[in-house]
């Protein structure tokens, strides 16, 4: 589904992030990402969103080459991507409305959006939650709804920045159970690999 | 903050009515009392409005709160527009005398300002925020001033969070403020780290939004009906401005 082929890049055209990197994710693999701090793997997640543009190599995500800012904005329709501050991600006042705001992007009548948002509520089992006001919630509670909202837009792939930090121990299970209920393929980072085993079945070692 | 959650949750008849009503008749309301320049018709605004305030059952604590805080700056008027308006000297105290004029204007940017403040709280705040946006955006306000209101609110305790965790740091790394360079220094760093934390996290927020298919357009969910008790609202709310019309042009 995603192919990347002598991927490079750089901030500052000096050092490079990433020189001829390859990579790819097929249907049903769950990958981890695993490497140091900075050695890219956020921005390895912006460069398949389309967020950053690559030096030179070849991306292919759903059997197209993207290049141009409007070959991404596909992408961003079909991958979801969890942030790792889940403050950037939240931004509307209530949980009901951070839900549905991308359904409603997508194209979907308030009707339906009001449906996807108390499916993926139950799924993540925040039902009730729907006239919360978003920066009141947790921090735990706050990356269990914006992974709702991420998964609310029914995506075909997963990208997962850090779903595991700053959560404690219940909110950790409730994330490892909903990980392994969802049928799509992701890709995860995380430092912790007791917990990486538990949700993934291959791993790919940046340096 | 003027929005207060227990304000905002409350369940008088105040709080029921139509939000996109509570923002057109507050605002007509304060341009009026601004612009009215006779004394029984801005006390009669004033009852008006602590009638509204008593019916909406706001917490009194709060209330006071809040007027203690405007009241202080009247008080400073009243030190100083008695002394200093020219008029007809009614006492005169040494080199000093007040005047009937100075005292009448007074009274007039006390009963403004009391009734003003009055009535912003007791119909902008019983709504939450989500629904002042909602009905700003019904109500075809410029989405522009919409979503710049709507932002600041979101992440302004953000940002608040973010000055309270850098000034902590500082603090733990033993920070005294001190009238020197060192310490103004420090909190220029402060305020320069603060700007560019924001500038960051309003990057970040966009590439997560349009990581959500957002393609420049907000669509709000709440619908709002105009129900009895909103009808009630205004022919009440027409009645007794009629009442005041009628009564001092000598219609009656």
């Amino acid at each position: 589904m995603i192919k990347v082929k002598n991927l490079s890049f750089s901030y500052d055209k000096e050092e490079y992030i990433f020189e001829n990197f390859n990579f790819s994710l097929k249907n049903e693999e769950r990958i981890a990402l695993i490497g140091d701090n900075g050695c890219g793997k956020t921005t390895f997640f912006k460069l398949i969103m389309g967020l950053l543009k690559a030096d030179s190599g070849q991306i292919e995500i759903f059997d197209q080459k993207r290049e141009k800012e409007e070959d991404f904005i596909e992408v961003r329709e079909r991958i979801g991507y969890l942030f790792q501050d889940s403050d950037n991600q939240l931004f509307l006042p209530t949980v009901e409305e951070d839900v549905a705001f991308g359904p409603i992007n997508l194209g979907k009548s308030k009707a339906e959006a009001k449906k996807i948002v108390s499916e993926k509520l139950a799924m993540v089992k925040m039902e009730g939650f729907e006239k919360k006001v978003t920066y009141n919630l947790s921090q735990g509670q706050k990356k269990i709804i914006a992974f709702a909202a991420v998964l609310a837009m029914d995506p075909d792939v997963l990208l997962l920045d850090e779903p595991f930090a700053s959560l404690d121990k219940q909110s950790i299970k409730r994330m490892i159970k909903i990980l392994n209920k969802i049928a799509q393929p992701f890709i995860i980072v995380s430092h912790n690999n007791l917990l990486l085993d538990q949700v993934t079945n291959s791993s790919y070692f940046l340096e | 903050m003027i929005f207060k959650k227990e304000n905002t949750y409350g369940v008088s008849w105040i709080h029921q009515l139509d939000p996109r009503l509570k923002i057109v008749i507050a605002f007509i309301t304060a341009f009026l009392i601004a612009l009215t320049n006779d004394l029984i018709t801005l006390s009669y605004f004033l009852f008006l409005a602590i009638i509204l305030i008593i019916n909406s059952k706001i917490e009194t604590k709060y209330l006071f709160k809040k007027l203690i805080l405007i009241n202080f700056f009247i008080i400073i008027i009243w030190i100083f527009i008695p002394f200093t308006f020219p008029g007809e000297e009614l006492l005169n105290i040494g080199k000093f005398s007040i005047t009937a004029e100075g005292i009448n204007f007074a009274l007039k940017i006390t009963l403004r300002s009391n009734s003003i403040m009055l009535l912003i709280i007791s119909l902008l705040t019983t709504n939450s925020v989500s629904e002042i946006i909602h009905a700003l955006y019904r109500l075809k306000i410029a989405e522009k001033l919409i979503y710049l209101f709507f932002f600041v609110y979101r992440y302004l305790h953000i940002i608040k969070k973010e000055y309270n965790n850098l000034y902590e740091a500082m603090l733990m790394r033993a920070f005294k403020a001190k009238t020197n360079l060192h310490t103004y220094k420090s909190y220029a760093y402060l305020i320069a780290m603060l700007l560019i934390k924001s500038y960051e996290r309003s990057q970040k927020v966009y590439e997560a939004m349009i990581c959500r298919g957002f393609k420049g357009k907000f669509i709000f969910f709440d619908d709002f009906k105009i129900k009895k008790l909103d009808i009630l609202f205004i022919i009440g709310y027409l009645i007794s401005l009629s009442l005041i019309f009628i009564f001092r042009k000598g219609l009656i």
